[in-house]
């Protein structure tokens, strides 16, 4: 099983991401101007200030041939990964629903988040469950939205100016109902305020995955003081072993 | 041709940065300043006017967030 890591100018998480694959599986870098995306059997687009982040967070990038390939590999089914400017370049190029808005703050933020794992059953979660890397805590400390399941919790850094999660009424109503929303920020936690505590989506075919919070930069305990982050390339694998589309 | 695209948040949506500039201009003795919102200008020079909202919609603007308007603009702007 191999990852493909795109890498934009501008990148700055790719070797951490590649880094994280590489625990789980094989996995190479992708430069932005290639088409060939190598055989691949899931993708990453990882964090950073890809293009300079100019115009908007992901709205050059999402032209970038290499971001054409993966747009078609992601709608043959292949499995997509988007971690913070790969989240905001995923909803630019419309293969997540919504987008990501400046933290209410106005401030770029730096820390250690608490997430809650509401969907624990989808290709980017279905190894976080109750075991070495995660948490599992019980009773209603997320809250008690309708949907979500037993409560699992990560600990994994973010680090952005633009990670305030926004859709419309409408569209959040239907995240919700179709079980897209896999991760919110812990009670708490949401400093950039992102609209109902949202963390991390999936599309509705659940094989695309977006979220602000780099689950790369948890996967050491040495360095980071958490792994939990390594359980989201482990899902991973595991989707694409037991069954999934190859670029 | 020359045109300008201003680009506003949409009604209704937090603007942070516009909260910001509403703050800061009483703290310089500005009295009677409200609504502030802060956007972008683009100016570009365009043969095909008639391509500029399918630049908006594609690239300049994030329509899901952002409202555009186009202006064009007379001789060399």
């Amino acid at each position: 099983m191999k990852f493909g890591v795109l890498q934009f100018p501008g990148s700055c998480d790719e070797v951490d991401a590649l880094d994280a694959a590489r625990r789980v599986a094989d996995a190479e870098l992708i430069w932005h101007g290639e088409r060939d995306l190598r055989g691949a059997d899931a993708i990453v687009v990882p964090g950073g200030f890809s293009y300079g982040d100019y115009l908007r967070a992901g709205a050059i990038a999402r032209f970038a041939p290499a971001m054409e390939s993966v747009i078609e590999f992601a709608r043959s089914g292949g499995l997509v990964l988007g971690i913070c400017n790969g989240f905001q370049v995923l909803c630019e190029a419309h293969l997540l629903p919504g987008a990501l808005l400046g933290n209410a703050s106005l401030r770029f933020t730096f820390r250690q988040v608490h997430l809650d794992v509401v969907q624990p059953d989808t290709a980017f979660t279905r190894a976080c469950g109750p075991g070495p890397r995660a948490s599992r805590e019980t009773g209603k400390a997320g809250g008690d939205r309708t949907g979500d399941g037993p409560r699992i919790r990560l600990s994994i850094p973010a680090k952005h100016s633009w990670g305030r999660y926004y859709a419309d009424e409408s569209t959040l109503d239907e995240l919700e109902r179709n079980g897209q929303v896999v991760l919110r920020y812990a009670p708490g936690e949401n400093f950039n305020g992102s609209l109902r505590d949202i963390a991390g989506v999936r599309n509705e075919a659940g094989n695309v995955f977006g979220l602000m919070p780099h689950p790369e930069h948890a996967v050491e305990a040495l360095i980071g003081g958490s792994t939990d982050g390594l359980c989201i390339f482990q899902s991973m694998r595991i989707a694409v072993e037991e069954g999934a589309v190859r670029a | 041709m020359r045109a300008r695209v201003l680009i506003r948040p949409k009604a209704g949506i937090l603007d942070p940065q516009g909260e910001a500039v509403e703050r800061a201009l009483p703290a310089l003795g500005f009295a009677g300043v409200a609504d502030v919102h802060v956007g972008r200008l683009v100016e570009l020079d365009v043969e095909d006017p008639a391509q500029l909202q399918s630049m908006c919609e594609r690239l300049l603007a994030n329509p899901l967030v952002e409202d555009y308007e186009i202006q064009l603009l007379d001789g060399s702007g």
